[in-house]
Formats: structure tokens, C-alpha cells, sequence
């Protein structure tokens, strides 16, 4: 039965896969992706990797579709068919696919217990040690936090400066006038998103969201404080189960998106402005990297929690809390941050087109 | 047996359908897209190598005798899932410039307009 369901969610997922390689119009294309993320999300339910699945569910299925949505709108849906035919990509790519299957055959049985994987010393002593050094029963999040958690810091670090690229790319606003100016005298503006929002913010006599939006706005007033709440809780429950600040940072982060695409972006800039925004960014960061400084100052290495407390559990515990505190807060301002820099841009087109007529 | 490898083989025709969607479209925003189901192909290589057979979750339960199974691959995919998007973002961050800068975002047309200067 197990195998059956397995096999049944893989064969879906390259049905969807093809479907996405095949459709023309782009919107569809975003939405079967969102739909091969959820699947893939189910399969990893089926290979035991709950956090994972998780993850999957909340960031490919959820913020990616809303992001690839907002650049579609900027962009446009319609994907021009090309006139030479791709026969060299896909004998290529066939050659590779071919290779690639050859080489599974040396590839160690799926599940069973002696590959290299599960022989590793590593293994042993996550499965086994770490109860006792770290107490904490969801391995995933001690091998996250404490074990690997050099490599975690690097991650965040890389998630910060992706937001931080995001809003820099974005937020520098540049029109090109129409062609009637002189070649070399093309007139530029160069503001930052926060100047041309701002006349917008002060003009709340035109709500962006139209009177017919009823029921998105009355199910999201009742759900935002969930999706709040849930996200709070998979925070601090990560210790015992499946969760963690990454996760709980993307969905707080879906929670201040639902409350934008229902209720407009000023109205949400309002309650979360931009400024506040790129503090958490850095200061997720600047938690993590203190906890692993105030370990240095307290003689240990780097990011050695053992030394936060006076006993080396206890520390353990405090380190990861605050660890995943610092990824969950730079998480959440980076999602937020990246969505305002797609949904301010489309704003500053909506305005720049009606100024044009 | 058939079902040995099976994890692998869907793990490869992901891959190649990525890799086809990149190299074959021309759209920006569709290779975006090939890139992503690329990413989501090892993600499954992974988790893959990281199952025991009869395993759970590595959630440490009061019950002797359990099997878990191998919490080190899950740990890399899930922080590279959250890399991942941020990554995609930044990538769609430049179609949409490229966008506004060419006025398309066809590399061929793209290319067109480069050669044409």
C-alpha cells in the first residue's frame, strides 16, 4: 500500500513537471509549480522527512507561487513560442538523463539500513548521542541549530543578503521616457521606493481594494490571527516537533502577504513599514552571530552553547531558542521584505501608467 | 527489484525536465521555472538517501526499538529550500529590470536588440 501511494504521488509529479514544460501561458505554468511543490511535499511525508515537508509545503507551494505571481504581473503572462526547433537541448539533455540513469544502477537500494548514509559515525551519534548532549527530542532541529549550526548561520547570512539584493534591485525606481528624447539624454529618475510610495500612503480616499472583495476581506480578518498564532507556535515547538524558525518565518511572512494582496500594500506598510522591515532583517543576523560571540567571550568556541548556562544542557536548550529566534525573525523580513519590493514595483507601474494617459 | 531504484529514475527525468526547460525556452520567466523543478530534483535525491526501510520520522519517541531515519539530509534540504527561494526571488528580481530596460523578456529578442545596437 505504502509503495503504492509512493509510486502513485511520483507518477503525478512528473505528469505535473511535463505540464509545466508544456503550457504556454505562464500564469498556468506558476500554478502547476506550486501544485509539483505540494506533491513533492506529500512525498517527502512518504520518505519520513516531516520538517521538510513542511518547508516545502509552506515556501515552494506558498511564497514562491505568490512571487513568481507578482513578477508575472510586472512582466506579463504570455510566453512567445519559439521558431527554431530545440532539438540539440534535447538530445542533450536526453544524453544526460541517460547517463545519470546508468549510474543509479550502482546506487545503493532505496531504504536499505548499510549504505554509506546510514553507516556514517555522524548518524550514530544524531540518533543516538544527542539526547544526551542536547535533549532534544526533534533531531532535526538539534543537528540544525547546534551541530551544523556554523553552516545554519551561513545559510541565514545568505537569506539576508538575498532580501537586502531584492529590495536594492527593486527599489531604485528608473523610467525611460518615451523615445522622442535624444539618444544620449535619457531622463532618469532615481528615487528610492519609500519616496514614491509616499504621496500614495497620505492618499487614503482611494483604497486600493475594491467593495466587492467582501469575503476575502472578512475570512482574512478571521484568519491572519491564526496564521499568526501558528506561526508562533511552530516557532517554539520546534524542540519537540516538526518546525523551526525557518519554517515559522516563511509562514508569518504568509501572514503579512495574505493581509496585502486582501487589503492593499499601503495599508500593510502602514503596519509593517519598510524601515522596521530591514531592522529585523539585520537583526536576526546580528542574534544569531551574538550568541555565537557571547560563547567566544565566555571561553568556548564559536556558537558553543554549552557555556550559556551553568549546565551544558540547559545551555543547549538557550542556544537553540535563540538561534532559531534570530533565523525566524531574519526569515520573516526577508519573505516580507522580497514581497514588497515585487508589490511596491507593480504600485509605481500602476501610477506611472495612469500619469502616461 | 523494480521499486529499488525507482526513487532515482523520478529524480533523473526531473532533472532532465529541468534541464530541458533552461536550455530550450526562451523565456526568462520560464527558466526560472525549468531552475525550479531542477532544485526540487535533488531535493528529492536527498531525502531519498536519508530513508531506512521501516523507518519514522527522526522525532525521538519513548518506545524501544524505533527506527528513524537519517536526520542529516533533511537538515541540508530544508535550509536549502528557504536559500532557494531567496535565490529565485533575486532571479526574478532581475527579469522584472531586464523587463523594464528591453522592454522583454525573450533572450532571443534580447539578443536581437544587442546585435541590432
Amino acid at each position: 500500500m505504502e509503495e503504492f501511494t509512493s509510486v502513485f504521488l511520483m507518477l503525478l509529479l512528473v505528469a505535473s513537471a511535463l505540464a509545466v514544460l508544456y503550457v504556454r501561458n505562464l500564469f498556468v505554468a506558476t500554478m502547476l509549480l506550486g501544485a509539483v511543490s505540494f506533491i513533492m511535499a506529500l512525498i517527502f511525508v512518504t520518505l519520513d522527512a516531516v520538517d521538510v515537508a513542511f518547508t516545502e509545503a509552506a515556501v515552494g507551494a506558498g511564497i514562491s507561487t505568490v512571487l513568481y505571481l507578482g513578477t508575472l504581473a510586472l512582466v506579463g503572462p504570455h510566453e512567445k513560442g519559439s521558431i527554431k526547433k530545440p532539438v540539440l537541448p534535447l538530445l542533450l539533455s536526453l544524453a544526460v538523463g541517460g547517463v545519470l540513469i546508468y549510474a543509479t544502477f550502482e546506487m545503493p537500494i532505496v531504504g536499505s539500513p548499510d549504505t554509506p548514509v546510514q553507516q556514517s559515525r555522524l548518524t550514530e551519534r544524531f540518533l543516538v548521542q544527542s539526547l544526551d548532549e542536547i535533549a532534544v527530542p526533534n533531531i532535526v532541529t538539534s543537528v540544525l541549530a547546534s551541530y551544523r549550526g556554523f553552516d545554519t548561520f551561513g545559510e541565514t547570512t545568505v537569506i539576508f543578503t538575498a532580501g537586502i539584493a531584492v529590495l536594492l534591485i527593486l527599489s531604485q525606481v528608473r523610467i525611460r521616457r518615451k523615445e522622442d528624447l535624444a539618444d544620449g539624454e535619457v531622463e532618469d529618475e532615481q528615487d528610492s521606493l519609500e519616496a514614491q510610495l509616499a504621496p500614495q500612503i497620505k492618499d487614503t480616499s482611494a483604497p486600493s481594494a475594491s467593495p466587492h472583495d467582501l469575503i476575502p476581506h472578512v475570512v482574512a480578518k478571521l484568519l491572519i490571527p491564526f496564521v499568526l498564532l501558528f506561526g508562533f507556535y511552530v516557532q517554539f515547538h520546534g524542540d519537540f516537533g516538526p518546525g523551526g524558525g525557518f519554517q515559522a518565518g516563511v509562514i508569518f511572512a504568509a501572514g503579512f502577504i495574505l493581509y496585502s494582496l486582501v487589503f492593499g500594500l499601503e495599508f500593510t506598510q502602514k503596519l509593517l513599514p519598510l524601515r522596521v522591515v530591514e531592522y529585523g532583517l539585520a537583526a536576526g543576523v546580528l542574534l544569531y552571530g551574538g550568541v555565537g560571540v557571547v560563547s567566544m567571550l565566555l571561553g568556548g568556541n564559536f556558537l558553543d552553547y554549552n557555556l550559556l548556562s551553568a549546565d551544558p544542557v540547559a545551555g543547549q536548550h538557550l542556544g537553540i531558542l535563540l538561534v532559531e529566534l534570530g533565523v525566524g525573525i531574519t526569515v520573516t523580513a526577508a519573505m516580507v521584505a522580497i514581497f514588497y519590493g515585487f508589490a511596491g514595483r507593480s504600485e509605481v507601474k500602476k501610477k506611472n501608467e495612469v500619469e502616461a494617459k | 527489484m523494480f521499486f529499488d531504484h525507482f526513487n532515482y529514475w523520478i529524480t533523473v527525468i526531473l532533472f532532465v525536465i529541468g534541464l530541458y526547460t533552461v536550455m530550450s525556452r526562451s523565456n526568462l520567466v520560464k527558466k526560472m521555472i525549468g531552475l525550479s523543478i531542477f532544485q526540487i530534483a535533488v531535493f528529492l535525491l536527498y531525502i531519498t538517501m536519508g530513508k531506512i526501510e521501516g523507518g519514522t520520522a527522526p522525532i525521538i519517541i519513548d518506545q524501544p526499538d524505533v527506527i528513524y531515519s537519517n536526520p542529516l539530509p533533511h537538515v541540508l534540504i530544508l535550509t536549502a529550500i528557504v536559500v532557494g527561494v531567496a535565490t529565485t526571488a533575486l532571479g526574478l528580481a532581475l527579469v522584472v529590470r531586464i523587463k523594464e530596460t528591453f522592454g522583454t523578456i525573450d533572450e532571443d529578442e534580447i539578443l536581437q536588440m544587442e546585435e541590432t545596437k
